[in-house]
């Protein structure tokens, strides 16, 4: 057998975004062990790349806001099938999180009278997003990165994990390799917390990067929890379109919230042509409104440009489809036009947006203070992931924790921007405490040799296969493109069941995939390794959104274009059955408290 | 499409080359693009790094041509394609495989600064009031990247190897970010001349001009903190002062 080290931990947090990070913080600062794992280098998960801001209700630019407000519009983004335990909890405790970001050195951007600025975003009511002009993300994961080195939690740098271990129903560590050198590690933990980010990379076209295979789901799932709302699967309307190389990188939604308007090809505000009644009361119904609202006018309803993601995903949509599209495909984002209201607008845009002017100049060589900037729908983000206690973050599986966007249950059917980087530090710090509440309790478990075994012969198993077997990055590459043909923004029934007949085929040939070489930084090895992650997540996705037959959220069925009333009681959960199939059932939504639907009342 | 030859730097074991592969490109590409359709092509063992693809995330670091600079931003109409082009590791660390150079020396960096120690909470709220304008030159400094493709240029530690004794622009700035930060309490004025070896830089400004984050590290990061380090060790005047503190 493969030989292996060994590391031992009292509490082991798998990823090192915002929730990771965030977690082990909170786990070390409860005294026990702690050990970090991330793939890339500490510093560069996706968290990095977060733009717009983090939404909490400081009340800081309109002190009408307050969690109860946050939370409603949580709510209603999410189309009610959200966990409302975890919307409250999210809601109350954001704004505490965001201090204590302040408290460990980040550098917000600031009012005039010196405190957290905070700016407009899609489904928020009011100013909600404190941000460091469009790369909060940094900040964010910077500050709670030098926070960490002086924690004494001990990084594994470049290392991924391809398997938990479980023992009676319990985990009891998690095996895997370093990049580096491809060498195996074995790590004990009396309790684990999954913190590994989404699964973009299932889409041919998204913002995510390698990272984004949803390990942790699949994790999971392979050690008997359940995921939920995996059908659930956030498009962004925009990201870039051209050059090809980077089509699908976002286009923060802060361009919208800054004034930024969409067009089609006819030069048409299209936005304003489909506005849900459930939102009409709070949407402009003229420009000039909305450009009021953009500018702070407490008075002014918000633009339809910043209507949910969803809907404004299915609006580009509709767009492209009805030829009304820009040259590239895309449609236009236009924010150079605010020069028509602003003196300065060019340096206002450099200042406010300056890594979208900066990623558009460098790489589409366009002056976004200039001229309208060609978007349309990425995949972005999952509502989806490990089925979780609202207040302890603990799975369906002793001792196992899931924080951030591998967990579910705060978006519901749609996430609002922002709700996730607020997300990964409030239940983050919550996995960590309670995490760390677990190991005390309980004794290290065992974990067998036959197990590791069997881990270490899967792995392997490529090098065993060779040149002459299937090639993991083609593989890859025709799952990504059914998922994004058959399972994207607009789904219907055939169309899924031709999509679960080729991730058939896909499994089968995953199995017969081959890699030569040695194991030393093998981006061939990891990816057919990371392939096996990427096939269950699409199954889970496809399954899932064959059971809800309507449409809701991110989630939108051609055949069932309506939303009904039934579903809104239910989550899909999806989960490993005796014989290995994928098992789906309907599960319903616990009732809400009457406070909180007095809540959702009053801010209707 | 038009084609070109990329010169790659291919390890095996500890010996390393130059190997060419000819790709097609196209309109739009970058470095990482071709390096990615070669990977996908030619050669799925070659080892780089990358994550966001847009600047943002600090992981795609490499020599392009001889300059040190992300791939991911790197559009190969900036650059001469009849002729190959060169792609290699930062050779200011040591190498692992191919693209892919060992940085773990500047994680080893960071925990040895003084850690962020903001003063008690002064506002009725129980945080803080920050003006804008005082910031904003923290903030450039927090735009940081860590591409550490100033510490791969900066010849003290690529010619002189003195890791030991200087910490490098990257971890200059980051000490200037937590100096100039108006909440801070703590003191590296001692540490940045003992131990940081801030006297080592001698302003020849390439690790400003790599930066891709066009943070201004020599002049707003590093001439400020040698001044604050010269008025408090060599300048009698403010030590007098300081003593009847
Ligand atoms: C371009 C972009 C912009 C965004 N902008 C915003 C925004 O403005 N506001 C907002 O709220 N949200 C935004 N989001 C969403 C938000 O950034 C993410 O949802 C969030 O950062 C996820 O954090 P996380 O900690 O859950 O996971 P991530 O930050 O994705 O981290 C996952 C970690 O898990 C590790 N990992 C994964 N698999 C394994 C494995 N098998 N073994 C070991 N380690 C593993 C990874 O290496 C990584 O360290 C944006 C997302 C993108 C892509
Ligand atoms: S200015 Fe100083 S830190 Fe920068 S490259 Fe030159 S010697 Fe190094
Ligand atoms: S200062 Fe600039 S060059 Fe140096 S690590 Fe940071 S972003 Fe990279
Ligand atoms: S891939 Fe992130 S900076 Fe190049």
């Amino acid at each position: 057998m493969a030989g292996y080290t060994r590391h031992d931990y009292d509490v082991l947090v798998i990823g090192a975004g915002g929730a990771g990070l965030r977690a082990a913080i909170e786990a070390a600062s409860a005294g026990v062990s702690v050990g970090l794992i991330c793939k890339s280098l500490l510093g560069k998960a996706h968290t990095v790349m977060a733009e717009g801001g983090i939404a909490a209700a400081l009340a800081n630019v309109d002190d009408r806001d307050s969690w109860k407000v946050h939370f409603a519009d949580t709510m209603r983004g999410g189309q009610y099938v959200n966990n409302w335990r975890m919307a409250e909890i999210h809601a109350r405790e954001a704004p505490d999180r965001v201090r204590e970001l302040e408290a460990w050195g980040a550098v917000f951007d600031r009012t005039t009278d010196g405190r957290i600025l905070q700016r407009n975003f899609g489904g928020h009511r009011y100013p909600r997003l404190a941000h460091v002009g469009d790369r909060t993300g940094l900040e964010l994961i910077r500050t709670l990165q030098d926070h960490t080195v002086h924690a004494g939690v001990t990084v594994h740098m470049e290392c991924t994990i391809v398997d938990l271990t479980t023992e009676d129903g319990r985990v009891t560590g998690a095996f895997g390799y370093e990049r580096e050198r491809g060498r195996f590690m074995l790590f004990g933990a009396r309790a684990v917390i999954l913190a590994t980010g989404g699964i973009g990379r299932a889409y041919r076209i998204t913002s995510n990067s390698w990272e984004g295979t949803g390990d942790g789901h699949a994790l999971a799932y392979r050690a008997g929890a359940s995921l939920i709302d995996m059908e659930f699967v956030q498009f962004h309307p925009t990201g870039m379109v051209w050059p090809p190389s980077v089509q699908g990188i976002l286009v923060t939604e802060g361009v919208r919230g800054e004034g930024g308007v969409l067009r089609n090809s006819t030069g048409e505000r299209f936005m304003f042509g489909d506005i849900p009644d459930n939102y009409k009361k709070q949407t402009a119904d003229n420009e000039e409104e909305g450009w009021r609202y953009t500018q702070g006018d407490k008075n002014a309803r918000r633009p339809p440009e910043l209507l949910t993601r969803d809907h404004v995903a299915r609006c580009i949509n509709r767009e492209l489809k009805a030829g009304r599209g820009s040259p590239h495909g895309g449609v236009f984002l236009d924010i150079s036009w605010i020069k028509e209201r602003l003196p300065n607008a060019e340096d206002h845009i450099k200042r406010k947006l300056p890594s979208m002017y900066h990623q558009f100049k460098q790489l589409a060589d366009i002056d976004i203070t200039r001229e309208a900037m060609e978007v349309g729908p990425t995949t972005h983000y999952i509502m989806g992931g490990v089925q979780v206690d609202a207040d302890s973050q603990m799975s369906t599986i002793e001792g196992l924790f899931a924080a951030g966007e591998c967990a579910s249950g705060i978006n519901g059917a749609n996430r609002l921007g922002g709700n996730s980087l607020s997300d990964i530090v409030v239940f983050g710090k919550r996995a960590g405490e309670h995490a760390a509440q677990y190991a005390r309790g309980h004794a290290a478990g065992q974990v067998s040799e036959p197990q590791i075994e069997a881990i270490t012969r899967t792995a392997l198993a490529p090098f065993d296969r060779g040149a002459d077997a299937e090639i993991p990055y083609k593989v890859q590459q025709e799952l990504q493109a059914t998922m994004q043909d058959l399972v994207g923004i607009v789904r219907t029934d055939g169309e899924m069941r031709e999509a679960l007949g080729r991730l058939a085929d896909y499994n089968a040939r995953a199995e017969r995939v081959g890699v030569t070489g040695h194991r030393e930084y093998h981006s061939g090895w990891h990816t057919a390794l990371d392939l096996r992650n990427l096939l269950t997540v699409s199954e889970a996705i496809t399954r899932s959104a064959i059971e809800r037959a309507e449409s809701r959220g991110g989630h939108f069925r051609d055949d069932f274009p309506a939303q009904q009333s039934e579903w809104g009681k239910h989550n899909v959960k999806v989960e490993r059955a005796d014989d290995g199939t994928m098992k789906v059932t309907r599960i319903p939504i616990p009732p809400m408290p009457d406070e909180l639907k007095q809540v959702i009342e009053e801010m209707k | 499409m038009a084609r070109a030859t990329f010169r790659i730097w291919r390890t095996s074991g500890t010996e390393g080359r130059f190997q060419d592969y000819s790709t097609e490109v196209s309109e739009g590409m970058v470095v990482l693009d071709a390096v990615h359709r070669i990977q996908a092509e030619q050669a799925p063992d070659l080892a780089c790094r990358w994550n966001c693809k847009a600047g943002k995330c600090g992981s795609c670091s490499a020599e392009i041509n001889g300059t040190p600079r992300l791939m991911c931003m790197t559009r190969l109409n900036e650059l001469p394609m009849a002729e190959p082009v060169t792609v290699e590791p930062m050779r200011a660390f040591p190498p692992i495989r191919d693209l892919v150079s060992d940085v773990s020396w500047n994680f080893r960096v960071k925990p040895r600064i003084a850690k962020f120690a903001p003063r008690t909470p002064d506002a009725p709220d129980g945080t803080w009031r920050m003006a804008q304008r005082d910031i904003d030159r923290v903030q450039e400094f927090r735009k940081c990247i860590e591409c550490f493709l100033c510490q791969d240029v900066c010849h003290v530690l690529r010619d002189h190897n003195l890791h030991e004794e200087f910490i490098g622009p990257r971890y200059l700035t980051y000490a200037a970010a937590l100096e100039m930060h108006p909440l801070d309490t703590a003191d590296r004025e001692g540490a940045l001349k003992k131990d940081f070896g801030i006297g080592y830089c001698n302003i020849t400004k390439c690790c400003t001009k790599v930066c891709p984050e066009r943070i201004h590290i020599t002049d707003n990061a590093i001439i400020p903190l040698k001044e604050r380090v010269v008025d408090r060790f060599y300048d009698p005047v403010s030590r007098l002062l300081r003593m009847f503190k």
